[in-house]
């Protein structure tokens, strides 16, 4: 094997993606436009719930233009309901509904028409009279299978009745032994506890959903464009809910304005639009509006934890119990059931706590489902972790940090088997702390805010220390395999195309994968072209999700890149020495040239060699043409990035409004191949998650309507919420995959929640508060400064 | 945006544009920068069969300084009143308030005639104008006419004006000691609650107040229990807090929504008049 001189790894390069998306030479979904395409509208459901009694299409059939006016009883003649990718037990999800709505903004009925304005005017045209039922809203009511039941099997509204988890729980054996928590709760010097809500949000991607279908009678293909996160996996399930055959479908991600998970999932408008494609023989297009994406695209978190944390006063934690309660929406999408149970996996969070008793409960409600939203489950488990965390500081009057560190999983401690199950690769905590408390200047900064409430402001700080999974996984890890793919090619000319199963939206793959391979073939950059988002140009994929694109996607590419390396170096040899036997792992390749190691004079250039193995004339013995190679390859365990959080915020006294004044991050997510784009990544994530904290929430009322249903009432944060973000890093490469690197793209919505409630909890500490639900409702914060101490 | 079919038509003086509104029958709605009409369009809650677009008749844009006052053209933009080294050497409050009002895009775009027009009960300028005592002028078939701002808004998005009539300009004394204070809403920007105080000082001495408040009820309005206790008075830490105290006990109906109840809200009406007026007079 030739010898990789490291030069574009770890270079701040600016991304390859940005020139086209920022001067809007992209092509969106809705940029694409097919002869004869039609359009497709769904008519939603005003109501949260009901029984469909009747529809009436008549008026809108007869509008000119309107091709096809379809209800979801007659679509259920040719689409099965939609499959999900857990294995928990789940009712028919049709892509439109049969007889009964369950959340306001559920399809009932579908529009074909000649554009998109006649069809949106077809559908407001369709009535629908529904015998109204009550809304079944708050989890916990909804557990005593009130007001009503939401699916008639599914007893007391439970999706998923009781799933345990921790110290004590045999899986194979499906038996609990609580005797360790319950000694850990009796012997304890002191036992906090707190009800939490991780509440409900919209991922808001800023291009919202979007379908194209274009089903071609005379070659019974369907070509299906989408925005999606993982074109392989929306090919496989379109093609077994249309039955056209999966090597018949060809799925593309065109650009993609963002994801945050919810573009993982496929949707009943990406099989309806398949399925009339089919049916009628013509491509349809579907073009999500804002109003939709807010009701009708998946919701993140969404999770209430009852917490209970014991420990001794010397501030060592004990033991934990929580019991989560997920609020899920009316049914199971793709990954829909998992997601909670990752909350439950990372209830360790960077602890080496003796007992942990976990208990989870998915219910039903009139919601629209939630599922990934980014972080997926990790961010609500890190958040209940670090609020406890932050209690027991509290309670005992010592450092927030010190107590981290006390109960901190040591260096020497890795590979560490969680009690939740999960076995963290690697990790040096404390020196991560370390480093974020220098950077923050903490004791100063503890100074600052003391000074600060002297003067009567209210200063408060936060700390906070998250763990996360990330490079998703091992196949027994993930239902649809845990595998990535990829192929290179040097081309005739001497340049590379790769490509990769991992589907970027926003994370610049282009851009590191590129690197990577410049580096690995010793040629520029900008001889790379990384080929993604395409079934028909990648043979086979996974996607991108669970910050596994670096980890798992750039792993499996540099193996496909050794393999055509390997080659390479055999032809090269070949040219240089025609006569010898020559050993190819000599071979260096550096600067456009490849040579021997031991002769560097003596080189020839990287096109000569690609322009050889294409015209192998005399073909060296062994050797075949070509070079292209692909592989495919799974990594042993997950990874678990890491990082510490460290914020201040000052709460107006008068009006209740938080703001932040400080944000200092350290992430050690293993090797970094590119830092900009992994601050980028922090950034974003940060913004996430302190819009969760501060201003993000999807509220439903009592009737079941949506009364966050666009930008006017739901708050995304903006850049003049922040202040600068002060981040910085620690490397502990993991053991996992060759290239060390662990996953990023969810790390700053683990850490900032938590770092933030911590920091208003600490602000509003003389009112005797210990907890504040999230997000920080001015109003909330005024009672509390006004009505002492209670949210 | 998918709304309902419309036509489009564009004027190019008031009289034209009153005239193409008179012509599109019931189905008219005039457009100026589209950032409070569009919105519903989209919902489709309004569904004009004809817009007839107003923002490039010259007569509805500038600002200007005239016998002592200042007249802004109903299609000036937000950003450019924030930005009218006219205003914000005259009068800052005005340019204060529209620098506050959404965020680049909708300032961009968004007009103080539609502001006023559309009358939303937690737009800002109408705070603003009503404090200021602004007189809104107005062209319709039959002519010119003024109404004073406090008198212009009537009830939740309705104003003193007929269908077929057109906000041409607002005119107003500049004032020195004022100031427009705002709770911003997070989502939207609009003022959860906003009070502008425009005071008239001799000394430390208010000889008189005028107070307008958004954001609290349907429409923006006086708090004459605030004006007139502080009229006449010395402006001390204490008459300010006194008079901020008593300034939401009148308000009826006050606003209650997702964002804030009405027992905040109230609170934020004493709150924020006492920053407003704290502000106008230490100008
Ligand atoms: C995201 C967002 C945030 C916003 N935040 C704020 C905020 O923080 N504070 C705030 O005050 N406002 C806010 N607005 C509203 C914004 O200021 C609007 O621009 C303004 O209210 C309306 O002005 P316009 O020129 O856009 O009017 P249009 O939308 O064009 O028209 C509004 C109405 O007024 C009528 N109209 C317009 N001009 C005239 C005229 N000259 N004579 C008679 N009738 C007329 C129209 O027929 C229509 O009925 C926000 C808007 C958006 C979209």
């Amino acid at each position: 094997m030739a010898v990789v001189t490291p030069k574009m790894i770890g270079e701040r390069i600016k991304r390859r993606e940005d020139p086209r998306l920022i001067q809007g030479l992209g092509t969106y979904v809705d940029d694409i436009k097919l002869p004869g395409m039609l359009h497709l509208a769904f008519k939603r459901s005003d109501i949260a719930h009901g029984i469909i009694k009747s529809i009436d299409v008549s008026e809108a059939q007869s509008m000119p233009g309107v091709e096809l006016v379809i209800t979801g009883a007659e679509l259920k003649e040719f689409l099965p309901p939609m499959p999900i990718g857990t294995p928990f037990p789940s009712p028919d999800h049709y892509s439109v509904a049969v007889d009964r709505v369950r959340y306001q903004g559920e399809p009932v009925a579908v529009v074909v028409a000649a554009d998109r304005y006649l069809a949106r005017d077809a559908a407001d045209a369709i009535v629908v009279d529904y015998e109204v039922l009550p809304a079944v809203i708050d989890p916990e009511v909804a557990m005593q299978g009130q007001p009503a039941l939401v699916h008639e099997a599914f007893e007391n509204n439970l999706a998923v009745p009781y799933v345990p988890g921790g110290t004590g729980f045999d899986a194979e054996a499906g038996t609990v032994d609580n005797s360790a928590v319950d000694k850990a709760f009796a012997e304890a010097d002191f036992t906090l506890s707190q009800r939490m809500m991780n509440q409900r949000l919209a991922p808001t991607a800023m291009e919202a959903r979007g379908v194209v279908a274009h089903y071609e009678p005379g070659k019974d293909t369907l070509t299906i464009w989408s925005s999606t996160q993982n074109p392989h996996i929306l090919k496989t399930f379109v093609a077994a809910l249309t039955g056209i055959p999966d090597n018949q479908v060809r799925a593309i991600a065109p650009e993609v304005g963002g994801g945050f998970g919810c573009k993982i999932n496929i949707y009943g408008e990406d099989y309806v639009a398949a399925a009339l494609s089919k049916q009628l023989g013509k491509p349809l297009k579907w073009i999500e509006d804002r109003s939709e994406a807010f009701q009708a695209t998946i919701h993140g978190r969404g999770i209430l934890a009852y917490v209970d944390i014991c420990g001794k006063n010397d501030g060592k934690v004990t033991g934990l119990k929580i019991k989560l309660i997920a609020d899920i929406g009316a049914y199971n999408m793709i990954l829909t059931a998992a997601i909670p149970t990752l909350t439950m996996l990372m209830l360790n969070g960077t602890y080496d706590i003796p007992a942990i008793r976990a208990e989870l409960t998915e219910v039903f409600t009139n919601k629209m489902p939630t599922d990934a939203y980014r972080g997926a489950g990790r961010p609500e488990g890190t958040y209940f972790v670090e609020r406890a965390m932050d209690m027991v500081a509290r309670h005992l009057g010592m450092d927030p940090a010190e107590v981290k560190r006390k109960n901190f999983i040591k260096a020497d401690q890795f590979p560490f088997a969680t009690q939740m199950g999960a076995v963290y690769d690697s990790g040096d905590y404390e020196k991560t702390l370390d480093l974020a408390l220098k950077n923050a200047n903490w004791e100063g900064l503890k100074a600052e805010r003391d000074r600060a409430k002297s003067e009567g402001r209210l200063v408060g700080l936060g700390v906070s220390f998250y763990v996360e999974v990330c490079g998703l996984g091992p196949s027994a890890s993930l239902p649809t395999g845990g595998w990535e793919y990829s192929s290179v090619t040097v081309e005739r000319s001497g340049k590379v195309t790769a490509t990769t199963g991992s589907s970027p939206h926003g994370q610049g793959n282009e851009t590191t994968f590129s690197q990577m391979l410049a580096d690995q073939f010793g040629i520029p950059m900008s001889d790379v072209t990384i080929l993604h988002g395409d079934t028909g140009v990648v043979k086979q994929g996974i996607g991108t999700f669970g910050s596994r694109s670096q980890a798992v996607g750039g792993t499996v590419l540099m193996k496909a890149g050794d393999k055509v390396k390997d080659k390479m170096a055999r032809f090269a040899a070949a040219m240089l020495n025609p006569n010898e036997e020559t050993d190819a792992s000599e071979m260096v390749f550096q600067d456009g040239t490849i040579y021997f190691r031991d002769a560097p004079g003596n080189s020839v250039t990287f096109a000569d060699v690609a322009a050889y193995a294409y015209v192998p004339v005399p073909l060296p013995e062994g050797l075949d043409p070509g070079l292209s190679e692909q592989a495919f390859w799974e990594p042993s365990n997950n990874t678990y990035p890491y990082g510490c959080h460290i914020s201040m915020i000052e709460i107006d006294r008068d009006t209740g409004e938080p703001k932040l004044l400080k944000l200092i991050a350290v992430d050690d997510c293993g090797t970094v191949v590119n830092p900009l784009i992994v601050e980028g990544q922090i950034h974003g994530g940060l913004a996430q998650g302190i819009g969760q904290a501060m201003i993000e929430e999807v509220v439903y009322d009592d009737d079941g309507q949506l009364i966050t249903g666009s930008f006017m009432d739901y708050a995304m944060p903006r850049a003049t919420d922040f202040p600068r973000f002060e981040l910085d890093k620690t490397v502990t490469p993991t053991p996992v995959n060759p290239l060390g690197a662990k996953g990023v793209g969810e790390a700053g919505t683990l850490g900032s929640t938590p770092c933030i409630v911590n920091a208003a909890v600490d602000a509003l500490s003389e009112f005797g508060v210990t907890h504040i639900d999230m997000m920080l409702r001015p109003e909330k914060l005024w009672r509390i400064i006004n009505q002492g101490g209670k949210s | 945006m998918i709304p309902q079919e419309f036509q489009y038509r564009r004027a190019t003086s008031i009289d034209e544009a009153i005239s193409l509104l008179k012509e599109s029958g019931d189905e008219g709605k005039f457009l100026a920068g589209g950032h409070s009409l569009v919105p519903l369009m989209k919902l489709r809650l309004s569904e004009p069969g004809v817009l007839i677009d107003i923002s490039r008749i010259p007569q509805l844009s500038g600002i200007t300084e005239k016998d002592g006052t200042i007249q802004i053209g109903a299609g000036v933009t937000h950003a450019e009143v924030a930005s009218s080294d006219l205003v914000r050497r005259l009068c800052p409050v005005v340019s204060e308030c529209a620098a506050e009002i959404g965020d680049p895009q909708v300032r961009n775009r968004g007009t103080l005639g539609g502001s006023l027009a559309h009358a939303d009960p937690a737009a800002d300028y109408p705070a603003v104008m009503v404090a200021l005592n602004a007189e809104v002028h107005i062209k319709g078939p039959g002519g010119w006419r003024a109404v004073k701002s406090g008198d212009f808004f009537q009830d939740l998005f309705t104003v003193d004006l007929a269908e077929d009539e057109i906000i041409a300009a607002v005119q107003f004394r500049p004032a020195r000691n004022a100031a427009y204070a705002k709770l911003h809403q997070r989502a939207s920007h609009y003022a959860l609650v906003g009070v502008a105080a425009v005071l008239e000082m001799e000394g430390r001495t208010c000889r008189s107040a005028s107070i307008g408040i958004t954001g609290a009820t349907g429409h923006a309005q006086h708090l004459a229990n605030v004006e007139s206790a502080l009229s006449g008075k010395e402006l001390t830490p204490e008459t300010i807090a006194a008079a901020a105290r008593i300034a939401a006990d009148d308000l009826e109906e006050v606003n209650v929504d997702l964002h804030a109840s009405e027992e905040y809200r109230r609170d934020m009406v004493r709150v924020f008049t006492k920053r407003a007026v704290e502000q106008a007079a230490s100008r």
